[in-house]
């Protein structure tokens, strides 16, 4: 079967997703609309290029050797690569079949059943947890973390390695109360291996400008050192890995 | 001293010796030692110097009476109590010397750019009685050379300048003493005393005897430091000056455009191993001879004119110092000198000389690959080139000349041969031979291409014709100004230092390879339409679809490059060269690929008229939109045995792209070096810095004294680069976190 599926670009010197040098595949479509997107460029599903599992197979086999070498492998990310659950599966399938380490960046913003079709080839989740709070979730990204929340505890069931990856957006995701909340859920949790707290950027406004689109976080700063380390320092309160 | 005796005691063999006696290093950089106090004020005094040459404008100051050669200074000191390694090019430090053999009118010319006046009596005897290299060449130019070097289709040709490239092999002179060296060089005569008596004789023993004066110099010029360099090095300290005393001569006698060092620190460190073993050195005595060592080698100075500056930007000289690599017999060659002569980038802080090449294996000691990742990080400071490529085709006791030209020490050399411009021979095809941007015919005249559309087919066909008059008068060119050279600036100290019998190489280069590609991609995979002038010139190209470009690991493009340049190398070995050398080719701008690309008009891949080329072996400027390893494997994939004289490329990263903390980053590079090296790519220049930092540099110069940067082949302070280069380094590709 030759799954074909919508991709916005790819990045060959990955390294902030996931372990080692990556290859990254930036699939297109997201579902979500969170203010502070950095690749508002993703959201539209009828953008990108229509490119096959063959295809990208060929592609992604050239760079065996930097995976290698650096331990290594293919990351999904987007837009919100779940969107197209069956390219994922048919990828990551063909990927494990050629000995490549999966990882998959989502917001988890996918139906349980859909997720069982990915599931078993993929080695390492990157778990996007915007909020812990519901309300303030759906003020932030326009859809309830319901979702998430369940996916998460999915992945712990199937003891799946995950990464929790949390946005610190000052004024947004920075109340010590939810970051208490996130810290008690996480440590509920079975498979996670490491929570990365990242700092909110601006170097994706451009791609709203690109687009004519407001940009809605316009008069939000960047956190300073000391936020993000006292969100951490909250986090490790749960006793868990925090970088 | 107590040395393992073998074959190097009966003949001169370098590399017997130092396989026989070198102790390999496998652990890290925790022994290296900081700097002595002597070394930290040596190090202010020469930093206060630097600032005051750059607010002179580049140059601190020159002597204009005196023509340098091995011993015509008096012995020149920074800090005669505080130096460890003593010896400079003139009785002062950073003061420049007058070079005249390669061709007097430049030497006046930089006379002039900096405010001085060359002594007239100076000028008439180089002028009235003595022919420089210069000379000789202008006298031997055909009129079709002259047209082509006008028109800018070749260019940065040696018939003006020193070439250099040529390693002498320094260590010879530590390990066995000048005269045991002249005495050798006797006997070489004694051989050459034979029945028939031929033009290659007659040059053979005119230069053999040249050699041998040399080296009396040599021992002149070391006693008037107070040495005498008659006999081995006996000591540490001894093996590094009298070493030093070998690189300083040639430094005196050559303002040669690359005068590298060659293969020095694991020899050295047999010396310093010794000593430090018997007690009589400490480790931080062992750094500080070294931290002194180089404090030399980064104040080497030559004269130079402003266009020679734009086509070698920053006033490099290239004290190439090639560090690691792998033995024959598996052993590494990396040794604890190996590391701290990496170290005085942390001693002294980051500077573009020497020219620190690592030479790598995918088998070098884990920490040893670390230390120099780190090192990069911090410093980008550091070129690496593939040794398990190089070890096949040149054994384990090569060295780096330059940037990226291998040869054995000793035992090989190379006619220097800059670089032949090829994406104005892309234009010269279609256009039949008329230059784009002045309209003259330069080649003979070849039918233009007059079709509405290009097609690939027929433009292949026009290029391979004009690759063919192109590989004629370059080779020709070449011929004439080697055999001026030789005839008029030889570099008797360099080759005294070499065996009889070597290996010649003549270096070819090609530049805008990646804009060629790109065209012939154009052309091939989108619709090209020349737009011509009124005389039917193809001035501008409109493309219409999409087409690959090079830098994106894309066979379809990847392919064309590969046969670009296995085409020109074939038309350059049909063409017969001075003494019988061995064509090779590089691709290698230097910072030439800006001044390329002022004389070249429009190209069909959209590069306009004026724009620089992408610098080596890069790809063009934000074409390569997949990220570094999509461009480092396209890199990869230029065959180095169609261009054994060196594959550049330059990259620059932002420190986040390399990983989120520093021991990701360090291993992130060391598994991209790695995997590059695994698929063949040939040199690295590693960059690692954010944009910003330039900017800043830029604007406040006096806060970045030490601000280093690689471009293609070397290192330079940023600051010392015009502003359209510092622009083109901006400009360029920097991989950033997507």
């Amino acid at each position: 079967m030759n799954v074909k599926g919508r991709i916005h670009s790819i990045e060959t010197m990955g390294t902030v997703d996931g372990p080692g040098i990556r290859y990254v595949v930036f699939m297109q479509g997201c579902p979500l609309r969170c203010k502070y997107c950095h690749n508002r460029d993703t959201w539209d599903m009828s953008h990108g290029r229509i490119m096959s599992v063959d295809e990208l197979m060929q592609d992604i086999k050239k760079y065996k050797n930097f995976m290698k070498y650096s331990g290594g492998g293919v990351t999904l990310t987007g837009g919100e690569p779940t969107l197209q659950w069956r390219f994922v599966a048919e990828l990551f399938r063909r990927c494990k079949a050629d000995g490549i380490h999966t990882a998959l960046d989502t917001s988890g913003f996918v139906d349980i059943e859909r997720a069982d079709a990915f599931l078993p080839y993929t080695d390492l989740v990157l778990l996007d947890i915007k909020e812990i709070d519901p309300i303030k979730h759906t003020e932030l990204t326009g859809v309830s973390n319901d979702k998430t929340l369940a996916f998460a505890q999915h992945l712990s069931e199937l003891h799946i390695p995950t990464w929790i990856r949390y946005v610190l957006v000052p004024g947004y995701t920075d109340d010590p109360d939810d970051i208490r909340a996130l810290g008690r859920f996480i440590s509920g949790l079975s498979n996670v291996e490491l929570v990365e707290v990242l700092p909110y950027h601006t170097m994706g406004v451009y791609k709203w400008e690109q687009l004519c689109v407001d940009y809605p976080l316009k008069d939000v700063a960047v956190p300073t050192d000391e936020q993000l380390e006292a969100v951490r320092k909250l986090l490790r309160d749960s006793n868990i890995s925090v970088r | 001293m107590d040395f393992i005796e073998g074959k190097w005691c009966r003949d001169i063999d370098v590399r017997d010796f130092i396989q026989l006696n070198y102790t390999p290093y496998e652990g890290d950089e925790s022994f290296l030692a900081g700097p002595t106090a002597a070394t930290q004020k040596l190090w202010d005094k020469i930093s206060e110097l630097l600032k005051k040459e750059t607010d002179k404008g580049g140059v601190l100051d020159i002597d204009t009476k005196t023509v340098s050669t091995i011993t015509s200074h008096k012995p020149g000191y920074i800090d005669k109590d505080l130096e460890k390694i003593v010896g400079l090019q003139t009785d002062e430090p950073l003061k420049r010397a007058i070079m005249p053999f390669g061709g007097i009118r430049m030497v006046k010319q930089a006379c002039e750019a900096y405010g001085y006046e060359l002594d007239p009596e100076v000028e008439r005897i180089f002028t009235q009685y003595r022919k420089t290299h210069n000379q000789g060449v202008y006298d031997a130019y055909t009129t079709e050379m002259r047209k082509a070097r006008h028109a800018g289709i070749i260019t940065g040709l040696p018939d003006a300048y020193g070439r250099g490239r040529i390693i002498g092999d320094y260590r010879r002179i530590a390990l066995y003493g000048v005269d045991r060296l002249i005495e050798d060089k006797k006997q070489q005569l004694i051989q050459l005393e034979v029945n028939d008596i031929s033009e290659e004789v007659i040059r053979a023993r005119e230069e053999i005897n040249d050699q041998i004066r040399a080296l009396n110099e040599l021992k002149v010029m070391a006693s008037s430091y107070g040495f005498d360099i008659s006999g081995p090095a006996h000591d540490a300290r001894q093996a590094v000056q009298w070493l030093y005393f070998g690189y300083l001569a040639a430094i005196k006698e050559q303002n040669g455009a690359a005068m590298s060092l060659g293969r020095v620190s694991t020899f050295l460190d047999i010396y310093i191993d010794h000593d430090v073993k018997a007690g009589i050195l400490t480790e931080r005595e062992a750094q500080e001879l070294i931290d002194h060592f180089v404090m030399k080698l980064r104040i080497v100075r030559f004269l130079r004119t402003p266009s020679y500056n734009e086509l070698f930007s920053g006033d490099p000289v290239w004290v190439t110092e090639s560090i690691g690599g792998m033995g024959l017999d598996g052993r590494t060659l990396v040794t604890k000198t190996s590391f701290r002569m990496l170290h005085t980038l942390e001693n002294l802080g980051p500077a573009p000389e020497p020219n620190l090449t690592v030479l790598w294996s995918n088998r070098l000691p884990e920490p040893f690959k670390r230390y120099c990742a780190g090192l990069s990080i911090h410093t980008s400071a550091i070129q690496y080139e593939n040794d398990d490529l190089m070890r096949r085709y040149w054994g384990d006791d090569y060295a780096i000349a330059c940037c990226v030209s291998a040869m054995r020490v000793g035992k090989q050399m190379q006619f220097f041969g800059a670089r032949a411009n090829l994406a104005k021979a892309l234009l010269y095809a279609i256009n039949g031979g008329r230059d784009e941007l002045s309209g003259q015919q330069v080649t003979p005249r070849f039918a233009p291409i007059t079709s509405e559309y290009l097609d690939y087919d027929e433009v292949m066909e026009r290029f391979d014709t004009m690759l063919d008059w192109l590989a004629r008068v370059y080779v020709g060119a070449l011929n004439v100004i080697h055999y001026m050279h030789d005839k008029y600036s030889y570099e008797a100290i360099e080759m005294a230092l070499h065996d009889k019998d070597i290996l010649r190489t003549m270096a070819f280069g090609i530049a805008g390879l990646s804009v060629v590609a790109d065209s012939l991609s154009a052309i091939k995979y989108a619709k090209v339409k020349p737009i011509r002038n009124d005389d039917g010139i193809a001035v501008d190209f409109e493309i219409d679809g999409e087409f690959p470009t090079f830098g994106n690991n894309d066979d379809r493009v990847d392919d064309i490059a590969v046969d670009i340049v296995q085409r020109f190398m074939g038309k350059l070995q049909k063409q017969p060269t001075y003494r019988q050398s061995v064509h090779t080719q590089s691709i290698l701008t230097i910072t030439s690929n800006v001044v390329y690309g002022k004389k070249t008009g429009n190209t069909p891949d959209g590069r306009k008229k004026g724009e620089p080329f992408a610098p080596g072996a890069n790809p063009m400027h934000g074409r390569d939109k997949k990220g570094a390893v999509a461009s480092m494997s396209s890199v990869a994939k230029l065959p180095y045995e169609y261009a054994q004289d060196g594959i550049s490329y330059t990259f620059s990263i932002v420190p986040k792209a390399l990983g989120k903390d520093e021991e990701e980053r360090v291993s992130n590079l060391v598994a991209l070096l790695s995997a590059y090296f695994a698929q063949n790519g040939h040199h690295i220049n590693v960059n690692v810095f954010d944009r910003e930092t330039l900017l800043d540099a830029m604007d406040h110069p006096e806060k970045y004294p030490q601000l280093t940067i690689r471009v293609s082949g070397y290192a330079v302070n940023f600051i010392k680069l015009t502003r359209e280069q510092q622009l083109d380094v901006i400009n360029r590709t920097f991989h950033e976190v997507k």
